[in-house]
């Protein structure tokens, strides 16, 4: 659900579910420096729009020269793919964090946030930022472990603005969406939200997602936010969500999806990287 | 950011097809607007809503995500949601996206309006 201060919360339609819920913020591990992969196309601002400098100028398939150490590259050639490409019900996700007794602007805090992201992502998961940060059309190499094992996806940079990102999924990704991290005030306080737009992307991450993937997405950006909150020094602000079935359809014409399922491509294709690089 | 401001009118072609044209900046602030003309858009019967994308001045990913929520609720009354108007910049923002996969996208109103009558 967006708050009336947020412009770029993706609003919920009425006829949703939710499931509000609350967690305590408290100091939490974080990944150490990240290195960095080759950059995707620049951007060039367009003409005419006051926007065009905020998206991405490339077409929905994605480049990517090289994947970072041995990390399997499952997302040079694919399509980027929004919610409306996905297999499984659509879902809206919303985290907040009250930022409050924190100064910080939304710009500050949005600028703070794409410069440490990996820094805020839980243990155990990598985010490899592009050479030139989180910039419109820059496609990030990331390895996350979904019930332990190790998935070797990406993302597009979607949309770029000083108060607000949003990363876009490519094909074999556990879901096809986007992912809109924004701030902005609300009250006198600053408020930092990660708002998610998803279909699971095929049969398979469907069945995981029901099999216990919703609660550990839950946990993994409500993590997230509160690495937010510690960085500016909020420790004691409860992280908020919200999930709202959007539409509870399985959209059975893109169960095709799973040829590109990347977590069957890492488990299939991981170790023979090894022997390569052996 | 500054306050989206955007006007949202809505004329009616036939009894099935009505048409919203689209004047300022869509960003999550534009839900109420949006609802309100999808409202009146579709009272009585409307089947088929035409977005007329002439006018729109700025957008972010919140507007986005604003549409496909709209599409989503219409497609679940077995509604059709078309669009015309788009400048290149959002024509290229809408096949980024891939909305142009879901959301009839035409070059000018007739074609549109020619679409969704063929749609019936």
């Amino acid at each position: 659900m967006s708050y009336p201060g947020d412009p770029n919360a993706i609003p919920a339609p009425a006829a949703a579910t939710s499931a509000p819920q609350t967690e305590t913020a408290e100091t939490i591990d974080t990944v150490e420096i990240i290195e960095t992969v080759g950059a995707a196309s620049q951007v060039a601002p367009a003409p005419g729009s006051r926007d065009a400098a905020y998206w991405a100028k490339q077409s929905a398939h994605l480049k990517v020269s090289a994947a970072p150490g041995n990390q399997v590259n499952n997302v040079d050639g694919r399509s980027a793919v929004g919610p409306l490409q996905g297999f499984g019900k659509m879902w809206q996700k919303t985290y907040r964090l009250r930022l409050v007794g924190c100064s910080a602007t939304p710009a500050e805090v949005i600028a703070a946030w794409k410069e440490n992201f990996p820094k805020f992502w839980p243990r155990g998961n990598r985010f490899y930022v592009p050479l030139t940060g989180i910039a419109p059309g820059e496609v990030a190499m990331l390895t996350v472990r979904p019930g332990g094992m190790p998935l070797s996806t990406g993302v597009l940079v979607l949309y770029a603005d000083d108060e607000s990102f949003t990363l876009m999924t490519p094909q074999g990704h556990m879901f096809a969406g986007w992912i809109t991290f924004s701030a902005y005030r609300q009250d006198d306080v600053t408020i930092a939200q990660a708002q998610v737009l998803m279909r699971a992307n095929d049969p398979i991450y469907e069945v995981g997602l029901r099999l216990g993937g919703h609660h550990a997405e839950d946990k993994f950006w409500k993590q997230t936010l509160k690495a937010v909150g510690v960085h500016f020094n909020v420790t004691n602000e409860p992280v908020e969500s919200e999930n709202l079935c959007v539409d509870p359809r399985l959209r059975w014409s893109y169960a095709g999806n799973i040829v590109h399922n990347a977590a069957i491509r890492t488990t299939l294709l991981g170790p023979t990287r090894w022997f390569r690089k052996a | 950011m500054a306050d989206t401001e955007i006007t949202m009118s809505v004329r009616r072609v036939d009894a099935l097809i009505s048409i919203i044209d689209i004047q300022g900046d869509i960003t999550a602030f534009a839900e109420p607007e949006l609802m309100r003309a999808y409202t009146e858009a579709t009272e009585p019967s409307a089947r088929a809503i035409i977005l007329n994308f002439t006018g729109l001045e700025y957008m972010n990913s919140g507007g986005i995500g604003l549409i496909v929520t709209l599409m989503i609720r219409m497609n679940r009354l077995k509604q059709r949601l078309l669009a015309f108007g788009l400048s290149e910049h959002y024509t290229h923002i809408f096949e980024l996206t891939r909305l142009n996969e879901a959301i009839g996208v035409y070059p000018t109103e007739n074609a549109a309006v020619a679409a969704a009558a063929r749609e019936r």
